[in-house]
């Protein structure tokens, strides 16, 4: 059924000396009915890929199967597929019932079945006032629907969404997130959906792929991409504001970062060269000097964001955030603070490779 | 004008008023003109701008030909029209087809040399027909399209302003759309019909008024071209009332049949003027 394969997939722009190789041979297994993200920064080729499993732009290497097909040289229009574009891509000159049965026509679907499905899509859209307009006379979030509309009347094996969210205010943002999920949950078709927003990758996602310059840094559920990020980038990308790294040389249980000695809750992994991560969240504090194993935090400045309080400073040199409850006394800058760790909570990479030692 | 000032309201009352009546002067000497007898013409210098009676006279004259009292046999217009009217419409439309399809396949399609070929349709944008005449003629009469209606239009159908501005509007075309039509399984033939032509409406009506005008008014090239009487554009008719010599020279009639070649390219701008106006100010994708 609508399960999706990427084998070695590669994607080069240009020839020769001059060419750009955007994707670097990625794998990946989705299954039927799943809802997968892809996440990562700008240029990190995650919309190369979406486009390439819609059939938009060609395959340099590698192969892309939908269903157990190979499609790699099916034309869109033949792979199954539906998608809904960034900027909704409707076409402007007809109306919201005649933009969903467009392709539905091209197919030569009965036109009593096209009215149907179309009437169908626009009940589950709340669509329904709005069938004879134009899209120039509707809100973000009502072309949004209907270029959802125009994907689900499709009845395709895949869903792919190119950052359909990004031109919506936050309200309608989060509202429009959790009619998608609603969606797949009653549709159940596989969905395939890019983002660089790490809150609608961790919200929507049954599983994220984090990609990076090409490759994926990870793949798996959010809480494992939370929990246990495979790498240093993910660590930074993934979490707002993100993981605390610093970089130094463990030796035993104590830990060497610039401008200071950390004494670890157990011992570090391996010695030598590595980088420690600890989530804003995942450390107690108290005031002043901790004593025997506490690591102190030189306060600089104190964000209020509501419910919490993001405090920013240094350990010996490193810049390190600590994310704390919103209700307590907040500590004042140029104050120290005292940091308690567990050993649980402390994720440790490789300096050289950035990969996850444990 | 956001002043609200007498003087000023004065000035450019005086200004738009001064300015119609320089438009509308000729057209209201050719209005009396054919509403006179041609004595009458001839007999006050200068010519009396009070209507006569012979209107209609002179427009049947016109229109249908025939003797006049000065004894000149007059040929009819009304075919003279419908020449005009012919290559005026198929140059328009030829231009707006050929011109869309070129610049369909410049911004859709990759092929080699397509940049090249671009800048020489671009290039030819400074050439008007008065400098390549002699080589198109040579063209046309060894095609032996001397005399026909294909001799008239298709040397004046090719035309790189209306494929430019075309090219500029499809590069307006979001290429999300391009790529919803392909996953909808719109190939390049039904993309072309189904979303740029709609799209692309209101531009194909003013570039047709702008061409029909042009077709109409040409001058040079059917006075190239034609030699048969039955093949000549109104334009030259009017010219060829105008007796040389010693002939007297029935200028109610002249001004009859330069009235009549007003009527078609007037109807037109009037009848598309809301789309046109629309075509050359609207921005809305």
């Amino acid at each position: 059924m609508g399960s999706i394969a990427l084998r070695r997939v590669e994607k080069t722009y240009g020839h020769g000396p001059k060419a750009f190789k955007a994707i670097h041979g990625v794998d990946a297994e989705i299954a039927d009915g799943e809802f997968v993200v892809i996440v990562g920064p700008s240029g990190c080729g995650k919309s190369t890929l979406l486009r390439m499993v819609a059939g938009l732009e060609q395959i340099t290497g590698g192969e892309i199967a939908i269903g157990g097909r190979v499609v790699n040289r099916l034309e869109p229009s033949e792979r199954d597929i539906a998608m809904v574009f960034q900027n909704y891509a409707l076409y402007p000159h007809m109306t919201v019932y005649d933009n969903m049965a467009y392709g539905l026509r091209n197919a030569r679907v009965p036109k009593a079945e096209i009215d149907t499905r179309v009437r169908r899509a626009a009940e589950i859209l709340e669509l329904g006032a709005l069938l004879e307009r134009k899209p120039r006379q509707l809100s973000g979030g009502q072309r949004q629907r209907v270029a959802m509309g125009r994907a689900i009347v499709r009845q395709p094996q895949v869903f792919l969404f190119d950052e359909p969210l990004s031109n919506l205010d936050a309200k309608l943002r989060a509202q429009t997130r959790i009619e998608i999920q609603k969606l797949h949950s009653d549709l159940g078709i596989t969905s395939l959906f890019v983002t660089h927003d790490q809150v609608e990758a961790m919200t929507l996602a049954q599983r994220m792929i984090v990609m990076n310059a090409g490759r994926i840094e990870q793949i798996g559920t959010p809480e494992q991409v939370y929990g246990a990020p495979a790498t240093t980038f993910v660590a930074g990308f993934i979490g707002s504001p993100p993981m605390n790294l610093l970089p130094g040389t463990a030796r035993a249980n104590r830990f060497e970062i610039e401008g200071a000695s950390l004494t670890l809750p157990g011992a570090a992994p391996r010695e030598g060269a590595l980088t420690l991560g600890l989530r804003p969240e995942h450390a107690q504090w108290q005031d002043g000097a901790g004593g025997e194993g506490s690591w102190p935090l030189q306060v600089e400045l104190v964000e209020m964001l509501g419910a919490e309080r993001l405090v920013h400073g240094r350990l010996g040199r490193a810049p390190f955030t600590l994310r704390i409850d919103g209700t307590l006394t907040p500590p004042r800058p140029g104050q120290t603070m005292a940091l308690r760790v567990d050993a649980q909570r402390l994720h440790w990479f490789d300096s050289g490779t950035g990969q996850r030692v444990a | 004008m956001i002043e609200r000032r007498p003087v000023a309201t004065l000035l450019s009352h005086l200004v738009v008023v001064l300015g119609v009546l320089i438009v509308a002067f000729p057209v209201i000497v050719a209005l009396v003109a054919a509403s006179q007898t041609s004595e009458q013409i001839a007999q006050s210098v200068p010519m009396s701008l009070v209507p006569g009676d012979n209107f209609l006279a002179s427009m049947s004259q016109a229109l249908f030909g025939g003797k006049t009292i000065y004894g000149n046999t007059l040929p009819p217009v009304a075919p003279m029209l419908w020449v005009s009217l012919v290559s005026a419409l198929v140059i328009a439309v030829g231009k707006i087809a050929i011109s869309l399809l070129s610049a369909f396949a410049i911004v859709y399609f990759r092929f080699p040399f397509r940049g090249l070929i671009f800048w020489m349709i671009f290039i030819t944008l400074m050439l008007p027909v008065e400098v390549r005449i002699v080589p198109t003629y040579a063209v046309v009469s060894t095609l032996g399209m001397l005399d026909s209606y294909a001799g008239l239009t298709i040397p004046l159908i090719a035309s790189a302003t209306a494929t430019f501005l075309f090219r500029q509007f499809f590069l307006t075309v979001p290429d999300e759309l391009v790529e919803a039509a392909r996953i909808d399984g719109a190939g390049p033939l039904k993309f072309f019909k189904d979303v740029l032509l709609p799209l692309s409406a209101t531009s194909i009506a003013a570039l047709f008024v702008i061409q029909f005008i042009y077709g109409w008014n040409q001058y040079l090239w059917p006075l190239l071209v034609t030699t048969r009487e039955d093949m000549y554009p109104i334009v030259m008719g009017i010219r060829r009332l105008i007796a040389g010599g010693d002939s007297a020279t029935e200028w109610n009639v002249v001004m009859a049949t330069a009235l009549l070649a007003m009527v078609p390219p007037a109807l037109v701008v009037i009848l598309m003027q809301r789309w046109f106006v629309k075509g050359l100010v609207d921005s809305e994708k």
